[in-house]
């Protein structure tokens, strides 16, 4: 079935079709029209699952974790403060091993207050041990929604899926909505591993010795190592009952390149739409995009960037004092490459708050790295004023 | 009530085994152990942080022979919250859930999650053992710990400074269906109510005054002594609330005084005669106020 539906609404049909059975959530802006919708889908009986309507969103993550713990297959929806609130449970979700996915639609942090897109509220949850995927598309969204509980359960690690803030939220797009039969195919109820059963009685997250705790750690490592095959999997399912395919890392017209700009989120379009015409044009440049951030896609992006000369990195996001988030985790993966083999890393800051990243945008970015032979000490800020 | 013998109206299984890690005299294992024996074991229990996550046993024992999920600080009903709807969803609503929280976890950084369980009336029994400050962090001040008392950060000659939160009447306010004090001194008591609240669905609470003898500076035979004083001296009746309406003691003492309460106590020892009086006069006054709440139907002892 195929509908024209906004960014936000396809998550909601991704939660609903893999019949999520608990939802917790509280509001926020701009991902308030997931959850109305999921409650519309509760209240007219479409959705059977319970609807917590907490009081916050640290209540809310705790909610999933109950409901995860539990064995039931929860989820919620979230953005910027409201994810920087669940901060302490993020880490709990994780390092309880519940399979929990939520959405999370990027928005910039106050203050000042700002409603609009950029990446550092997910990007901050880095090391909550979370998987982080981020889409480009509200296609793409909804499949990912429902892929992220396939994944989540298989590894038993909580799967964060990322979307922009109005480019896709409240972009309608048209959509392919599957079918209920294939996804239940795809998708089965799920049976969790262990959880809290009076007729199995255990104790779940009691203190932990230093002889031990270490070793928890060492297995949600494991878990992390496992999804990158566990995602190819999936999606190698995917493709083969809807026809469609993402990849953690996707590149983009790479034959030959002299040039990789490295992308996330809906900034990647656009930047095709820059690629191709420089093509057109005759200049050997390409891009690859990021959706998996966590596991970082180390392998992959080796493959993809070694013996390039340039890579521009697009960060619409900064880590205060260091640079953008992307462009270190880049620089980080490729830096034991052979000398002959690493590229040059060109970092770029830009875009933060919603400000607008538009093709002349990326035009500059490539040309001041064209023009520069070395990278600068620091990430390049982009359109500043100051 | 004086006349029954508690070894007929308590029943002799336990779902708590020995080799817990409970302070010499400390109250909240007894509370423990006598909630449990009227939940029965269809329960599973969700324990913010507390003395109570060490009390259970270190992985990869525990001492309880229920299920408990141990979680963080402020996320003891929210938590409780998901367990019930994952429970009711999949039709298991026969299970109850119980929430185990210290008072820290309660009247304070727990408590809007406690607020909005509440107020939505999630099918959930909510216990909280109060040893009136930060217990397991060494005594500090709660919003529990009650007026004049000394804590590690209300030290003399600067003691607490604010009267104890009104915890249940806070909780009344929420109109939940069941809400009660208890002791672990009045062990027939404190199990009539676990049932009642068993046998109820809702948001049910239950507030337990448990005595620490590190916190309270008392000695670790005297914590049935205190906390039978407590209730004694007025100073944490026992009643009940259905509904947030209707009041109900359900034991009943002549008043004794509140001085040797007090005065039994470290954390109470720098007080005054005239600051003994201002609690005297206080928990005169707090009576008052509840005795114009209160049904018929007390309880004489």
């Amino acid at each position: 079935m195929r509908q024209v539906i906004v960014g936000n609404h396809a998550v909601s049909w991704g939660a609903r079709l893999a019949r999520v059975e608990v939802i917790s959530a509280y509001p926020i802006t701009p991902q308030t029209q997931v959850v109305e919708k999921l409650s519309e889908m509760c209240a007219n009986g479409t959705l059977a699952a319970r609807f917590i309507k907490v009081e916050s969103e640290h209540s809310a993550m705790a909610a999933c974790v109950g409901a995860s713990a539990a064995g039931a297959r929860a989820f919620t929806a979230t953005s910027s403060h409201g994810l920087v609130f669940m901060h302490e449970m993020l880490h709990w979700a994780a390092g309880g091993r519940h399979p929990i996915v939520m959405a999370n639609v990027n928005r910039a942090l106050g203050p000042g207050w700002n409603i609009w897109t950029d990446q550092n509220d997910s990007l901050s949850q880095r090391d909550t041990g979370w998987v982080q995927l981020y889409c480009e598309t509200n296609q793409e969204v909804l499949d990912t929604a429902i892929q992220a509980f396939k994944l989540a359960e298989a590894v038993d690690l909580p799967v964060m899926l990322v979307l922009d803030a109005f480019y896709l939220s409240h972009t309608a797009e048209p959509v392919d909505i599957p079918d209920q039969e294939m996804v239940d195919r795809f998708l089965p109820p799920r049976t969790a591993r262990l959880k809290l059963d009076v007729n199995e009685p255990r104790a779940f997250g009691a203190l932990v010795r230093p002889d031990s705790y270490m070793e928890m750690r060492w297995l949600q490592q494991e878990a992390m190592r496992e999804v990158p095959h566990v995602l190819e999997r999936i999606e190698a399912d995917w493709l083969r009952m809807f026809g469609r395919r993402y990849g953690a890392i996707e590149g983009y017209r790479t034959e030959d390149a002299e040039l990789l700009l490295v992308t996330s989120g809906t900034v990647t379009s656009t930047a095709r739409f820059v690629v191709d015409r420089r093509r057109d044009e005759g200049e050997a440049i390409g891009l690859v995009k990021v959706k998996m951030f966590r596991p970082f896609p180390t392998a992959g992006l080796r493959r993809l960037l070694a013996g390039v000369a340039r890579v521009a990195v697009l960060d619409r996001n900064v880590s205060p004092g260091h640079g953008g988030i992307f462009a270190e985790e880049t620089r980080s993966a490729l830096y034991d490459l052979p000398s002959g083999d690493r590229p040059e890393v060109y970092g770029y800051v830009l875009g933060l708050g919603g400000r607008d990243v538009t093709p002349s945008v990326i035009d500059e970015v490539i040309d001041r790295t064209r023009q520069c032979a070395q990278p600068e000490r620091e990430d390049v800020w982009v359109g500043v004023n100051p | 009530m004086s006349q029954l013998l508690i070894r007929d109206e308590v029943p002799r299984d336990d779902l708590m085994t020995s080799g817990h890690l409970a302070c010499p005299g400390c109250a909240a294992p007894l509370a423990m152990r006598l909630v449990l024996k009227g939940m029965g074991p269809r329960t599973i229990v969700v324990m913010p942080a507390s003395c109570w996550s060490i009390i259970a046993g270190p992985w990869p024992q525990s001492s309880l022979q229920v299920p408990v999920y141990h979680t963080a600080f402020a996320t003891g009903a929210a938590l409780a919250s998901g367990v019930r709807a994952a429970l009711d969803v999949r039709g298991e609503t026969d299970t109850a859930v119980m929430v185990w929280a210290g008072d820290g976890g309660t009247f304070d950084i727990g408590l809007q999650a406690l607020s909005g369980a509440a107020e939505r009336n999630e099918d959930l029994l909510y216990c909280c053992y109060d040893n009136e400050a930060y217990m397991n962090t060494g005594v500090q001040r709660s919003s529990a710990t009650p007026w004049g008392a000394w804590t590690s950060t209300t030290p003399v000659p600067h003691p607490e400074a604010s009267p104890k939160k009104d915890i249940l009447a806070i909780l009344a306010a929420h109109r939940i269906p069941y809400a009660a004090t208890a002791s672990v001194a009045y062990p027939v008591d404190l199990l009539a109510k676990v049932r009642r609240a068993r046998a109820v669905r809702g948001t049910r609470f239950l507030h337990i005054l448990a005595p620490c003898p590190p916190g309270w500076k008392s000695a670790d035979e005297e914590t049935i002594e205190l906390a039978r004083m407590a209730v004694q001296s007025r100073i944490f009746p026992l009643l009940e609330v259905e509904d947030g309406e209707r009041w109900r003691l359900t034991v009943n003492h002549a008043a004794e005084a509140v001085e040797p309460y007090l005065r039994r106590q470290g954390r109470f020892r720098h007080l005054s005669e005239e600051q003994v009086a201002r609690i005297q006069a206080d928990v005169d006054a707090r009576w008052g106020a509840l005795m114009r709440r209160v049904d018929t139907g007390v309880l004489e002892v």
